[in-house]
């Protein structure tokens, strides 16, 4: 796996909270076997209702790291969610907040989840928009999102962190490394084993 | 054991293999459930890496998402959701694991399933590729919902990557007054903590109103742990765990489901048991509770005004704005009287046996109103025969519900049960965002399954306690 330690690109703000993740992809657009092709439908229903949205928006169609509010991702395990942003062009997301589903389901895929204050969260709304050419570059070793001259901090779970910036964010391997832990770990479980007293 | 220990605890350290290099757990899932719509990309992820499934036997797998509630003649007429159906039929058969399909008499909704095969039990770890997991909780089973990478790591190694959560009691005491039910508590806690008032934690609900819940009605209230952020919920085992598990065939039987029971009881958080933190509310404050925004946490008691923007923190009135605009709804107004076009009972939350009598007794002897769509739909082939048995179909029927087939149904609104441009539904299922139910400008007002017959009777959201018979109120 690719170490994830820093992420540039040009930002992409949807000030709202509690986005659900039946509004990032409706459950319409689950009715698939494979991944592909979902990132089109990325907040498909809100783009239809709202000619604006921040992903109908022409200036921000290449844009790679995307501004939320707080509890963003809430709702649904559906992995289709990040896997559309992903497949739209989103490589990192800064929210104030995320469910905690959703922030697993990023970490899984090697997109980086991070926080940052309301204030924060603001100011990099406000740049962004004044500026949709701005570069960002989020450093997770630093815990800085920067762009220009200046810069925002954020924060991520060490676990989260240490698993991008070390290429082991796809955790298979290592849960396969353990087998025979996982088969001692088996031979204690008492519904395994027949509630035989311990 | 340590006594001051809770049963999260106790079984998160009891199913520790090891810490990874990250610093999570690797944590054993003792029970792992898979349906269509989140499994085919992981079982595709199994091929392409050349893996095969560790335990199929720990794996149970069942079709409910997409299910037609009508026509379920084979090929359906939704190709793409043909193309699922074929999808894990292909892949249980290949990796091994048994799958209720359609023509199983035991199929439903996972969430159903699962605690009425006697699959659920207590001190289990349980994964599925669905948020509500949690329902499982209800046992003192610890359950989490997780993504379709995660089903494929559970599927290869049984384990998955996970950091402990810290843990919350929300005691609630008290009896609940007639008309209000376990759909309201849930409602109501979501309500005063908010949704994202769990993250970061588990919840264990105490207090003596779900000492004398059912279990069906405990799964209703774990259901909707995620609701409230936290990354699962659980009830601690009791007597009537026991008892509602007691001969049910995935369960032990004989001298082994006596042992079993006796460590399943010696899981539950002792009267010393630490927690992370703890909330009281007292049962006598709630009453029938209804959603009015979009999130699961906008709901009030059936009684009360929609708040006003301005009695919401500074940081809420976006979104409270975004709300009542989509909603239709103005501050100040009551809830009751709110017009509706479609009614729906049914979903992992409220779809069980007894939530169809609960909503049959209301059913019973009256009429659906006019221009009212009205849905019952069972969480299982099981509860629909059970159901039939007892004559509630006709109950419903006679009353204008459409009686459906087992499924997801109208919850999500993946298979043919849609709302239709703004329609308003009054709906016993978990979700009220923006779209839920497959019109993306469908409206939804969260309700238990009582208040949701009511609603459909009136034409319009009503207080349930004014249909109660005389002598229960």
């Amino acid at each position: 796996m690719q170490n994830v330690e820093t992420v540039s690109g040009t930002g992409i703000p949807l000030l709202l909270d509690d986005i659900d993740t039946d509004r990032i992809i409706p459950a319409r657009f689950l009715r698939c076997v494979t991944f592909d092709g979902i990132g089109e439908h990325a907040f498909e229903d809100d783009r239809q209702q709202d000619p604006n949205h921040p992903f109908n928006q022409a200036r921000f169609q290449n844009s790679g790291i995307l501004v939320s509010g707080r509890n963003f991702g809430c709702g649904s395990s559906r992995e289709h969610a990040p896997q559309s942003l992903m497949r739209w062009g989103i490589k990192a997301v800064v929210a104030e907040s995320f469910a905690e589903i959703f922030f697993g389901n990023c970490t899984a895929l090697g997109i980086p989840a991070v926080c940052a204050s309301r204030e924060g969260i603001t100011r990099l709304g406000a740049v962004i928009d004044a500026d949709p050419t701005l570069e960002l570059t989020l450093d997770l070793n630093a815990l800085t999102l920067r762009y220009g001259e200046e810069s925002v901090a954020v924060t991520m779970p060490d676990s989260a962190r240490s698993a991008l910036t070390t290429g082991l964010w796809d955790s298979l391997a290592q849960l396969l490394a353990r087998k025979e832990d996982i088969a001692a770990t088996a031979a204690r479980l008492p519904y395994l084993n027949n509630y035989a007293a311990s | 054991m340590s006594q001051n220990q809770n049963l999260f605890n106790k079984v998160w350290d009891l199913h520790s293999v090891g810490t990874l290099q990250s610093g999570q757990t690797q944590l054993f899932i003792g029970q792992h459930l898979i349906h269509e719509v989140t499994s085919p990309q992981a079982f595709e992820m199994l091929r392409e890496r050349q893996l095969t499934v560790l335990h199929p036997e720990r794996t149970l797998a069942t079709v409910d998402h997409i299910i037609p509630t009508q026509n379920q003649a084979r090929p359906f007429l939704d190709v793409l959701a043909e193309d699922m159906m074929s999808a894990i039929e292909k892949n249980c058969r290949e990796f091994g694991i048994e799958l209720l399909d359609l023509d199983d008499k035991r199929q439903g909704i996972v969430h159903v399933v699962g605690p009425e095969l006697g699959l659920t039990q207590p001190g289990l770890t349980m994964a599925c590729g669905d948020s509500h997991t949690s329902t499982h909780g209800a046992f003192g089973a610890i359950a989490f919902g997780i993504g379709t990478s995660q089903v494929a790591y559970v599927m290869a190694t049984q384990t998955l990557a996970m950091m402990r959560p810290k843990v919350r009691k929300i005691e609630v005491n008290g009896e609940l007054a007639p008309g209000v039910f376990a759909k309201d508590v849930t409602l109501y806690i979501i309500q005063k903590l908010g949704v994202q008032g769990g993250v970061g934690y588990a919840y264990e609900y105490a207090g003596t109103t779900f000492d004398s819940m059912s279990m069906e009605e405990r799964m209703t209230v774990c259901n909707m742990a995620i609701e409230g952020g936290a990354r699962c919920g659980y009830i601690n085992p009791d007597q009537t765990t026991v008892d509602y598990l007691r001969g049910r065939p995935l369960c032990p039987q004989g001298a082994e489901f006596d042992r079993a029971a006796e460590w399943w009881l010696s899981l539950a958080s002792g009267p010393d048991a630490e927690f992370d933190d703890v909330v009281v509310f007292d049962a006598a404050d709630i009453e029938p509770t209804v959603t009015w925004g979009i999130t699961p946490a906008q709901s009030l008691g059936v009684s009360q005004l929609i708040p006003s923007v301005a009695s919401y923190d500074a940081s809420e009135h976006t979104l409270i704005r975004e709300a009542l605009q989509y909603m239709g709804l103005d501050e100040g107004q009551s809830i009751e009287g709110t017009k509706i076009d479609v009614a729906f009972v049914g979903s992992c939350t409220n779809s069980r046996i007894s939530d169809l009598r609960e909503a049959a007794a209301i059913a019973r002897g009256r009429h659906v109103a006019d221009g009212v769509k009205a849905l019952v739909v069972p969480g299982s082939q099981q509860v629909a025969k059970q159901a039939e048995e007892e004559g509630l179909d006709k109950i419903f029927t006679e009353a204008g519900f459409q009686w459906r087939a087992a499924g997801c149904s109208m919850c999500l609104a993946m298979n043919p049960d849609k709302l239709q441009g703004r329609e308003v539904c009054a709906s016993s299922s978990n979700r009220n965002f923006k779209g839920r139910q497959g019109s993306p400008t469908g409206r939804t007002l969260l309700m238990s399954p009582a208040m949701v017959v009511a609603a459909a009777i009136s034409g319009s959201v009503t207080d349930v306690r004014k249909m109660l018979e005389p002598a229960l109120v």
